[in-house]
């Protein structure tokens, strides 16, 4: 065992060398910027790795004994600390560039070319999504699936892996954006060396993931983990067919896509509908399943309804991508089939939604007096709402009227911030007091404080976007007796700055509160009384 | 034949024959008989280890006693 371990570090600091020693070759040859920082990033993570590892070298190892008796939750307790600081990140972001549109003298002049909203925007979205919302997601994965396998999770060290690798994955796509670094895919914007890395990440995720359910002590895997790992799943095949792309130097950041024209076009909507569908649905469907049953402390209202909601979500999401290429060089039939799949998928997800209501029946009082569930349920409400809305624009006669405009903008919202970001902030408050065994949360009055906050932020946003979405395409379509467009495009963009403002208050509105859970939750570990050790066995609900 | 008639066949015929009888066949199994009872069991998998693992097999009295 002793030996196994030291060949283990011999060929972990042969390793490390290499790709040190490659990073400083890249530093050298970079051929653009992005690249360069990238390199010097490698070098400095991979060097210090080196020298961090050597000085372990040869270090006798405790054995660490009895760990299949307790839980993995120190990687956990790193993840909800991540999932709220990026979160905080990227609405400040948001809301930043929401009013670099409405006042572009926030473009400033020194910062051209590295904080103007070009080069802003991609850092938000993938903020928001992929470090937000992505490590919500592995924490609470990695959360869920313990407790719901009954066992350790799998793979030791690989989890601190996949946390670590996943948070170097986001600082190399952000930085790379800033200095430029993308391959214009709509969520997809890192280049071919950042994707190979994130390849190498959620393959070890996926490890870590199945080992534990392949371990598990319950005879059943629990839906939650059915959610989960189908989007693990598909990610990692969205992921690798979108990102088939031959770099034209191995020194630098650009490459080249190798499917042609409309065919990219099919298979980046199918990518970026799926990033919706099993990133921020299926995923955060998991969540669900699996907190709001704890926080309500009752099970989930049918859980035959929860394996059809599961079949069905996964069956239809995946053929809604070509609903947004409406009126391009896409087919008739493939653009048809998706508006199909798309109206079809209502079905689902309000099964899943009025699965995840129905599961207070009984405890409908919870609402008044636990903030927290009010948070679950509104973002359930949130859910209902953009599944309801998406399947509508996706039509393709109301996708004349709504596409290209801020309409697109608000449906993202109120999905985003309405359901992702309320489920997760539900999430995050029942984990902090469980992971750092606490009594209870610092203050529950300011959970309702994030909660109103919140709440109103995204009605702002949503109703302004509503409003300046639908009039400037009626402004777009506006034609005169004689055929001629009366609207230039600069006509439309003055007639959306009081909405533009709105919805930069609304952003303000939701940063305020996700700064306000920051510090409930921080007071929480702080000052909240410790659960009494003799607690820690499961008692009976009263 | 080229590929693309070829696979365009296949998904509008067999691939869309199998992707439904499977999707019924799930619909089928949730309603099983005996289905509801076992589901009382699952949907309460989230309130039985909420501090530590199971412990392991020598002791399956343990996990037993948590399900009754």
């Amino acid at each position: 065992m002793a030996k196994g371990r030291k060949m283990s570090n011999y060929i972990k600091l042969i390793a490390l060398g290499l790709i040190t020693l490659f990073a400083m070759i890249g530093t050298n040859y970079a051929r653009d910027l992005a690249y360069q920082v990238h390199a010097i990033i490698v070098m400095i993570v991979a060097g210090g790795l080196f020298l961090y590892t050597l000085r372990r070298t040869d270090e006798p190892k405790m054995a660490p004994a009895g760990l299949e008796n307790e839980y993995f939750d120190s990687v956990i307790r790193a993840g909800t600390i991540a999932t709220a600081f990026w979160g905080v990140v990227g609405f400040l972001a948001g809301t930043f560039i929401a009013f670099q549109l409405a006042f572009p003298a926030l473009n400033f002049e020194w910062a051209e070319g590295l904080a103007n909203f070009g080069r802003l925007r991609p850092l938000h979205t993938s903020a928001v999504i992929f470090a937000f919302g992505g490590n919500a997601l592995i924490a609470t994965s990695f959360y869920v699936v313990q407790r719901t396998s009954a066992a350790r999770l799998w793979g030791g060290n690989l989890a601190w892996f996949v946390f670590w690798g996943y948070q170097l994955f986001i600082v190399l796509a952000a930085t790379g954006y800033l200095l430029g670094g993308t391959q214009s895919k709509e969520y997809a914007e890192p280049e071919w060396y950042v994707d190979l890395w994130l390849t190498i990440v959620w393959v070890a995720y996926l490890a870590v993931f199945l080992g534990t359910i392949i371990k598990r002590k319950e005879p059943h895997i629990y839906v939650a983990n059915w959610f989960y790992l189908s989007f693990i799943v598909t990610v990692a095949m969205l992921h690798l067919i979108n990102n088939m792309t031959i770099p034209v130097s191995i020194w630098g950041s650009k490459s080249v896509i190798v499917w042609p024209g409309v065919q990219d076009a099919m298979i980046q909507w199918w990518y970026g509908h799926n990033a919706v569908g099993f990133f921020l649905t299926a995923g955060f469907l998991g969540m669900m399943y699996y907190f709001i049953p704890k926080q309500a402390e009752r099970p989930v209202f049918s859980y035959k309804l929860s394996i059809i909601h599961f079949w069905a979500l996964i069956f239809l999401y995946i053929w809604a991508g070509p609903h947004h290429l409406h009126y391009t060089a896409l087919p008739d039939w493939a653009s048809t089939l998706g508006m199909v799949m798309s109206v079809i998928l209502w079905m689902p997800s309000w099964g899943g939604m009025i699965n995840g209501l129905m599961t207070l029946s009984g405890a409908w009082d919870k609402l008044r007096t636990d903030p927290v569930i009010r948070m679950m349920v509104i973002s359930l409400g949130f859910y209902g709402m953009s599944t309801f809305e998406g399947p509508m624009m996706s039509i393709r006669a109301v996708n004349s009227l709504s596409h290209y405009t801020d309409w697109t903008i608000g449906h993202v919202h109120s999905g985003a911030l309405g359901w992702n970001g309320m489920i997760t902030f539900g999430a995050l408050y029942y984990l902090v007091p469980a992971l750092w065994k606490r009594e209870s949360l610092y203050s529950l009055r300011l959970v309702s404080w994030h909660f109103w906050l919140a709440t109103l932020g995204i009605i702002l946003y949503a109703a302004s976007m509503w409003v300046t979405g639908i009039m400037e395409g009626l402004m777009w379509r506006e034609v005169d007796a004689n055929g001629f467009l009366v609207n230039s495009f600069a006509d439309t963009v003055a007639a959306k700055f009081p909405m533009y403002v709105v919805r930069g208050l609304g952003g303000v509105m939701f940063l305020t509160g996700s700064i306000i859970m920051c510090y409930n939750l921080w007071m929480t570990v702080r000052k909240a009384p410790a659960k009494e050790a003799s607690l820690t066995v499961q008692v009976p609900a009263e | 034949m080229e590929l693309y008639t070829l696979l365009r066949q296949f998904a509008d015929s067999w691939m869309l024959l199998f992707l439904f009888t499977f999707f019924i066949g799930v619909i089928v199994w949730a309603f099983r008989p005996g289905s509801t009872k076992a589901y009382k069991d699952t949907a309460n998998i989230p309130f039985r280890h909420d501090d530590a693992p199971a412990p392991s097999q020598d002791q399956p009295a343990a996990t037993k006693e948590a399900r009754a």
